[in-house]
This record gives structure tokens, sequence and C-alpha cells, in this order.
């Protein structure tokens, strides 16, 4: 079994040395004539304004905290997949209510609305939004 | 074959199995401490990446071949896409310069004793463990197998018990995260 | 070992996996120009246009050409990128697409590595594609970028739950994550491919209609997954330009592209071992032979590519919101119930 991963080690290698000689051998016959409106980010040809580096959606957070449970919950699974065929039925009824768990959570999140992609909700003026009506 | 005598040879004199332990926990160590020293906290991540990739190299050296896949699978694709949303969530944290920050003492002293504390409970373990080296030739061919039947026989409450655990997670990480949005 | 021809020719040593490693990434720099040109000419077919045809002869050589131009192109890095990560990110994108390499088997006698987990590990190497992009975008300092990987993230974890409910349901099936027991497993004629629910009598046609649907669930997904139409919103290029990888250039850029069509070849290898009965001849013992399974593996992986880009030419982009609801809301309930399916039928037919 260690040397199946020892290939998997080799792979590893030489992907770091294709990527390397790739990028260097196009180093050693590119041209490099850098100037400042070359470096500069691109934004549709307009000069960028501001940083992109600011506070991120949370729903792209939520997505990845619902793959990190569904994924460990599977995960468990894996075992029993090679195993069953020698456990017997203890087994598979163990298998049944753990996945009735991971549906009774999944149908929670999307009984509440979890899932549902977050749409942003603007706020649209109707005309008695500027019709000032203290007089 | 005479080069392949000749190569094999050559691979018996070299102990790769030493090479490969060392290069590997000198990558866990310096990406680990990459983690705590870097300037930005995107550095941190990027840098726990690797971590993560060394820890799933030294369980392969194991023969624990479910477990370094697990490791790729649920840290590297799971927790470290977590991290750096996490990242991209604190406002302007990217930027900042974490080590100008200042933290108050009572933190870092808390801190500071929780890393002496498990520090000093790892030295221990490694003095006082009773350590098995098992031959290479002895290794199990697949893990997967028996994790399956210890999972399903001895260990089916606990199984179950995760089951309920990642549900509780599972809902209430929704629930606070919707909350504060 | 005895399952691949240059470990038992040259022995089990470093040599021999370097000779491996270098003939897959051979077979990836072929394959790679072959896919891309097969993407020029089939949407150039399908929009009844000539597509590439003044260079070389009727244009075939123009992947091969593209290389020499990007070979050429001045490497930018904007100055206010994050310089190290964004260096960084080619080389991360491209170790997870040629470390999930390792494990495909291309015949009874190429088999790279024969790893236990070998399924599992190429689903799981796909992270390394994940964090790459998500670096990438990151360290461009682009809007676009930033927006892209962000996008093209969320989509991929998504899309890896239903992979890993089809990989669980085909493990279950035959009882194994080793890919070459799973392609054992389904040798015979066509019809004992796991796509028509593996090898048995007449009691599988119960499991049929599941793992039918399994397999459309993991097609689905694996179009997802590499980012393609109609799930390419990463690189929407009317409204991100070219997504993560905007700001990227020449040798780098290409590396990202390599990364996608090497990708492409995984999620289809994938597809042939777990539904396709691998290298095994469709017709029972009809040019069967050893030397021909690598030809064979090839082309059902190669005609998988060739659905993904027709596929890519005849629909329209979803919006990020059916995205969600397609994973979360269809496939993964959809493929849950297809697992219980195959683990009763498993458990009956024991």
């Amino acid at each position: 079994m260690l040397s199946s991963f020892g290939v998997i080690l080799v792979f590893f290698i030489f992907a770091l040395l294709l990527v390397a000689a790739a990028i260097i051998t196009a180093a050693i016959i590119r041209p490099s004539h850098p100037n400042k409106t070359k470096l500069m980010n691109y934004e549709s040809g307009i000069e960028p304004v501001g940083t992109p580096w600011i506070l991120f959606n949370t729903r792209f957070y939520l997505i990845a905290l619902a793959y990190i449970i569904f994924d460990v919950e599977l995960v468990l699974l894996f075992p029993w997949a090679v195993s069953f065929r020698g456990l017997g039925w203890s087994a598979f009824i163990a298998m049944l209510i753990f996945v009735f768990i991971l549906v009774l959570g999944l149908f929670y999140d999307w009984a509440k609305g979890y899932l549902d992609w977050d749409k942003p909700k603007p706020y649209i003026p109707e005309l008695k939004d500027f019709i000032d009506t203290k007089e | 074959m005479e080069i392949s005598k000749f190569i094999n040879e050559l691979q018996s004199s070299i102990n790769f199995y030493g090479i490969i332990f060392y290069a590997l926990a000198l990558l866990i160590v310096v990406s680990g401490l990459v983690t705590i020293l870097a300037n930005k906290l995107m550095h941190s991540a990027v840098a726990l990446l690797f971590c993560f990739f060394g820890v799933a190299g030294i369980y392969a050296m194991l023969a624990a071949d479910f477990i370094a896949v697990t490791q790729i699978m649920v840290y590297i694709g799971g927790i470290l896409t977590l991290i750096i949303f996490g990242v991209m969530l604190t406002t302007r944290m990217t930027e900042a310069n974490e080590r100008t920050a200042v933290l108050d003492s009572t933190k870092t002293a808390i801190g500071a004793l929780i890393s002496a504390c498990s520090g000093i409970g790892l030295v221990l373990v490694f003095l006082l463990g009773d350590w098995k080296q098992v031959p290479l030739e002895e290794l199990p061919e697949s893990t997967l197998q028996d994790i399956g039947n210890l999972l399903f026989t001895n260990y089916i409450a606990a199984f179950i018990a995760a089951a309920i655990l990642l549900l509780v997670a599972f809902i209430g990480a929704a629930l606070i995260a919707r909350r504060k949005n | 070992m005895d399952t691949n021809i240059i470990y038992s020719l040259l022995g089990e040593n470093f040599v021999s996996y370097a000779i491996m490693a270098i003939i897959i990434i051979l077979f990836i720099t072929v394959y790679a120009l072959i896919a891309i040109l097969a993407e020029l000419k089939i949407s150039a077919w399908m929009q009844r246009r000539y597509g590439p045809w003044r260079n070389t002869w009727h244009g075939v050589g123009q992947p091969l050409i593209e290389v020499f131009k990007l070979l050429q192109k001045e490497n930018i890095t904007p100055d206010r990128a994050d310089k190290f990560l964004f260096n960084l990110a080619p080389f991360v994108v491209f170790m997870g697409a040629l470390m999930a390499f390792a494990v495909i088997p291309f015949g009874e006698l190429f088999i790279p590595s024969d790893l236990n987990v070998g399924i599992f590990y190429a689903f799981a190497v796909s992270a390394f594609g994940v964090v790459g992009i998500i670096i990438g975008g990151w360290s461009s300092h682009n809007k676009y970028s930033l927006l892209g990987s962000m996008r093209a993230a969320a989509q991929m974890v998504s899309y890896e739950i239903p992979i890993a409910i089809c990989l669980l349901s085909i493990a279950t099936l035959n009882g194994s994550l080793n890919m070459e027991t799973i392609v054992v497993a389904q040798s015979g004629w066509f019809w004992d491919w796991n796509i028509f629910g593996g090898a048995g009598g007449a009691t599988k046609l119960f499991v049929i209609p599941f793992t039918l649907s399994l397999f459309i669930i993991y097609f689905i997904a694996s179009l997802a997954e590499t980012n393609r139409t109609p799930f390419d919103l990463p690189e929407g290029e009317s409204e991100l330009v070219a997504g993560y990888s905007t700001e990227y250039s020449g040798m780098k850029f290409a590396m990202f592209y390599l990364a996608e069509y090497t990708n492409m070849f995984i999620v289809s290898a994938l597809i042939t071992v777990m539904f396709l009965g691998g290298w095994n001849s469709p017709f029972g013992d009809f040019l069967n032979y050893v030397w021909l399974q690598p030809a064979w593996f090839i082309a059902k992986a190669f005609g998988i590519v060739v659905m993904q880009i027709i596929i890519r030419w005849t629909l329209p982009r979803l919006r990020i919101d059916q995205l969600m609801y397609t994973s979360w809301k269809v496939l993964v309930p959809c493929g849950l119930f297809c697992f219980l399916g195959v683990a009763l039928y498993s458990m009956l037919s024991l």
C-alpha cells in the first residue's frame, strides 16, 4: 500500500516540476516590458476603484458549512459501503438511521429556507416616499 | 535486467521512508509557523493548506489510507474553504497587518497557558506512550474494511451519536449564520 | 506489481514511477491539444461555421500554435496583486489535476497506482482545485477574479456532495473503493456495466432505474465540478470577463486552462470507471486484449468529454440561485434516494 502512495508522491513532484518547467521556459523566451498601465488591475478599462478585499457575503460561508457537515456524514458511510456484506441487517439499520438523521437536517434547513440563495431585496422607492407627509 | 537491479539496489541503499518523513515533518512545522507568523490572514490560510497536506502525507506513511484521504477531503476541501470564506467575511482584515494588532494581556496569558498545557501533554504522551513499530511487511493492505467492521459492531453507538452531533451542528450553524446576516 | 507493465519490467522503484508520471504527462498534453481542437471544431460545427481553418491542414494545428503563442506572451503580474499567492495558484490547481491521474486505471496493466481507496482519493484531491482557484482569484486583487473564484468555490463544494453520494452508491454496489475491483466487477457485455445495474440476474431490473439516475446525477454534477456550461458562472464572460483567471496571462493562464481540460478528463474517466465498465470491451471478449484496453478506456472517456463539449454549446447558463437549487434540492435528495435503493438491492442480493 505504501508503494501506491509512493506513486502519488512522484506524481505530486512531477506536477510541480511541470508547472515550474512551463513557467521557466516561458520566462526565457517571452518579452518583458512592464509599465504602469500594464500592471494596473483590469476593471473594464477604467482605473480600479477601491479594493476587492472587503467584507464578503455570508451566503458563501453557509454553503461551505453545509458542505463540511455533509462531507463528514458521507465519509462515515464509506466504511459501511465496503464492509456491509459481512455485517448483516443490524449495520444496515444503523446506516438507515444515520441517513434518516442526515435527511432530517437537510429537510429542516430546507423548510426554514436556509438552503435558498439569499437574494438581495433592494428597496424600490415609490412615489409616496418622496412626498413629505409631515407637513 | 541489469539496469533495474542497479536501480533497486540504489533505492534500497537510500532510506526513502526516513527522507520522506522528515520532508513532511519539515513541511508541517514550517507551514504551521507561517500560519501563526504570517502578516496577512490569507497567507495563514494558504499555509494551512500545506500543513494539512503534510499531515495527510504522515497518515499515508502510517498506512492509514482512509484517514489520509479523509484528511484531504474534509480538511482541505471543507475546512480550509470554510476558513478562507471566513477570512473574507472579516471586514478589512484581509489587508490588515495582524502583528501590529494589540492583544490584551489576559487573552495572551490564557493563550500561553493553553499552549503550554497542550505542549506538556504532547511531550508526556510521547514519553509515557508504549510505542510499537510494525514492520513494513506486516502492514495491512487496506484499513477501510477493518474500520467498517469496528464502526458497525463495537462503536455503533458512537456512530449514531456522531449523526446526532452533526445534525445539531448543521441546524445550529445555519441558524447562527443566518441570524447574524 | 502485476498491475502495471512498466513496474513489472523495471521493478518497483522511483525510476519506474517517474517514467509512469512522464507517460501520463505526455498523455495529458496530447489529450489537451486534441480536446481543445475538438472544442473549437465542435463549437464551429454546432454553430454552422468553419472554426479554425487557416493554420495548417484544416486548422488541426491550431491548439499547438496557441500553445506557442501563450509561451511567448508577456507575463503580467498586477502590481497590487499578492505576488506570492498569485504565482502559487497555478501550481496548486495543476497539482490537484495531475495527482488525481495517479489512480486512473487505463487498463489491466496500466494502473499507475492501485490505491485501495482509489475512487475516493480521485474525488478528494479535487479539493486542491477549489483551493487553488480561490487563491488565484483572491490574490489577483481584481473584483472579477474574486467574484469568479468565490462562485467557483461555492459551486464546486455544493456539487461535490452529489458526487460523493454517487461514489458511495457505486462502492456499495461493488463492495469496494478500489478502481480495479470496480472495473473487474463490470467485465462482460455492456449490460453488465454499473449504469445498467452491474453484473447480475433478472433481479437487477430493480436497481437499473437507480443506477441510471445516479449516472445522470453524476454527469450533471461533474459538469458543475469542472465549471462547464451550463454551470460556467465562474467565468461567465458576459458578466465576469474571465472569472478567476482574468489577471492571468501567458503560461500561468495556460496552466489554468490545462488543469481545466485535465479535470474534464478526470471526471470522464471516473464516469467510465464507475458506470461504463472502465477498460472492458462492451462486447464480451471481442477485442478485449490487454494492450487494447487503454484504447477502450480512452475512447469511452473521450466520448464523455465530447458530450460535455456538445452540452456546452447547447445549453444556456444557469443563474446562481438556480445552481444552488439544483444541487441542494434536486441532486442531493435524489442521490440519497438512489443510494438507499442501491443499498437495499445490495443487501437483498447477498
